[in-house]
């Protein structure tokens, strides 16, 4: 299989980058930054999964996030269970949620699901906003730190680790799902759901599959940003979050592993360095993406490897 | 031996009667055309019978087995495979992947194993598509394997439809138009490979406008004509039918017409 050692290849460049960045990068500012970049990435590599290769979009996965990042707050807070319990429970949950939300909405195409998917990322919103009793209400609450045993993970350079190792997990899940049957039946969906039917492929099986996988990787995204940030607050579930993560997707190319990661790193990055036009920071924010997506039309990775691969050949 | 049987088959659109009790029975290991003038009901038929319209009146029978309200994608596990007049390609895939995707029923579906890339799985793979092309090579496509599907000419679309719904091992494959839009050369091809799958004892069911190729391959003809069936039997037989003429003539302009005279 050509295709999975070449994506085999993707995943170990990236290994390779997240173990030498911490040499090259000055000082742990950017090492926050880069953390940033890999806890996003989690999450929209899963998004990646269910609307590049399954084709279904979804513009509630802060929902999903959120529920990652309110359970390692919730959990040890208010029911006393350690953070790793509250992880593992919280992208349980997410994954549950999505399983039981999945099968009604996924019926749904296009716009349909766009709007369906939209109203649950906003109704999760809504729980953690109202709740105050459990999640602190609009302010938020604190997020305890995570504890192993006698080790407490806190420092932008221990949570460079946590998350770049697991971001490198995910990349390799991600790499071996597209190139099995379950992958290839994923991406069959995408260009035609009735050839996919005929061929025996059970397509609302595969859908739901897709999702609920897309919801443990933003849930678990969610978890490690809360527990790094020390701080949850209802915007980390809101919309707006959402849309950041389908934007992070088609900007770095969907359908694309090392495009999840290149879109999450241009929105991540890019503001902390437009900080210098000041007040003009998000007006050149919006006219570099809108240059990006004309100019880029697949995306940034593959519109950039289908131009280096017709130069050389 | 009947293999697959409509009984009283019929569906509405918006008030108009698309099929209207249309009844047929195919043999085991025929080459079973149905033809009929442009709106005659033929592909609503096709997919009655292949489950992706549910009919309001009538049943589908496959295998001796009441098969008409199942899911689609169970059809395809009972031996039932079929290609679209308006291709459904799997564009962004390459051609060798899309044969693979046929496969589906036959690979084993771990998803622990998937997400693993277990050896099992990468034996799996490789036998997928060692089969995959296998089929490609039966349809004449073994050379644009790893072409993305999106970029081959139409009549290696036809061919690769046919090769990803054999790649099922239906017992019965459904060919909606295989030969539409093919040039002679390509018709030709599409021939000798329907001719190599019914010889290889698949039944075979096809809808198509190319009347020298159905009467020549076809055992048997079944004739629709605005939805409602006009006639049925051996080429000879059809050709001879006063209603097929009349029906062929009335259908204006239509060089069908000329070859159901002949």
């Amino acid at each position: 299989m050509p295709a999975l050692l070449r994506n085999y290849g993707i995943v170990a460049a990236i290994a390779v980058l997240i173990a030498v960045l911490p040499l090259i990068l000055p000082s742990t500012f950017y090492l926050r930054i880069a953390a940033l970049v890999f806890i996003f990435s989690i999450a929209v590599l899963g998004l990646n999964l269910l609307m590049g290769f399954a084709g279904q979009v979804s513009l509630g996965h802060a929902g999903f996030f959120g529920i990652g990042a309110y359970a390692v707050a919730i959990g040890p807070t208010h029911l006393g269970i350690p953070s790793w319990v509250a992880l593992i429970a919280g992208v349980t949950v997410a994954g549950l949620l999505a399983f039981v939300v999945g099968r009604p909405i996924l019926r749904l195409k296009g716009h349909y699901l766009a709007v369906a998917t939209l109203g649950m990322g906003l109704l999760i919103a809504m729980v953690f906003t109202n709740e105050a009793r459990w999640t602190g209400g609009p302010d938020g609450m604190p997020v305890p730190r995570l504890q192993l045993f006698d080790w407490t993970a806190r420092g932008s350079i221990t949570w460079y680790w946590i998350s770049g190792v697991t971001l490198v997990i995910a990349s390799l899940i991600a790499v071996n799902l597209i190139a099995s049957p379950t992958g290839r039946a994923l991406r069959a969906i995408h260009d035609s759901e009735v050839a996919s039917k005929v061929l025996g492929i059970d397509v609302a099986r595969y859908k739901l599959l897709a999702f609920v996988l897309s919801a443990i990787y933003a849930a678990l995204a969610g978890a490690y940003l809360a527990l790094f940030d020390g701080l949850v607050t209802p915007a980390t579930a809101g919309f707006l979050r959402s849309i950041e993560f389908v934007t992070m997707a088609v900007l770095g190319g969907l359908g694309s592993i090392l495009g999840s990661i290149v879109g999450a790193a241009i929105l991540t990055v890019l503001p902390q360095v437009l900080t210098v036009f000041h007040d003009y920071e998000h007006i050149a924010l919006g006219l570099i993406m809108i240059v990006f997506m004309i100019f880029l039309r697949a995306g940034t990775v593959p519109s950039l490897a289908a131009l280096f691969s017709r130069k050389s050949s | 031996m009947t293999i697959l049987a409509a009984d009283n088959l019929s569906i509405d659109f918006g008030g108009v009667r698309a099929v209207d009790s249309v009844s047929f029975a195919v043999n085991k290991a025929e080459i079973f055309a149905i033809i009929g003038p442009n709106g005659a009901g033929k592909t609503t038929l096709f997919n009655l019978i292949s489950g992706v319209y549910a009919p309001k009146g009538g049943r589908v029978r496959l295998n001796g087995d009441d098969v008409t309200h199942k899911p689609v994608h169970m059809l395809a596990a009972r031996g039932l495979s079929r290609t679209f007049q308006n291709m459904q390609i799997f564009f962004r895939m390459s051609a060798i992947e899309n044969v693979m995707v046929g496969r589906h029923l036959h690979e084993r579906r771990n998803l622990f194993a998937h997400l693993c890339m277990l050896p099992s799985v990468v034996r799996q793979n490789h036998e997928t598509r060692q089969k995959a092309e296998e089929l490609l090579a039966l349809v004449g496509l073994r050379d644009v394997a790893d072409r993305q599907a999106g970029t081959l000419p139409y009549g290696a679309l036809k061919r690769l439809e046919i090769a990803r719904a054999m790649a099922t091992e239906p017992k019965v494959l459904l060919l909606d138009e295989p030969a539409a839009g093919c040039n002679a050369v390509e018709t030709a091809e599409v021939d000798a490979v329907i001719q190599k799958i019914a010889g290889q004892g698949i039944t075979v069911v096809l809808v198509e406008h190319d009347m020298r190729l159905v009467m020549k391959i076809s055992n048997r003809i079944h004739v629709l004509d605005q939805g409602r069936t006009i006639a049925e039997g051996t080429a000879s037989d059809v050709r001879a039918n006063p209603a097929v003429i009349a029906a062929y003539l009335g259908a204006h302009g239509s060089k069908e017409a000329a070859l159901a005279r002949h």
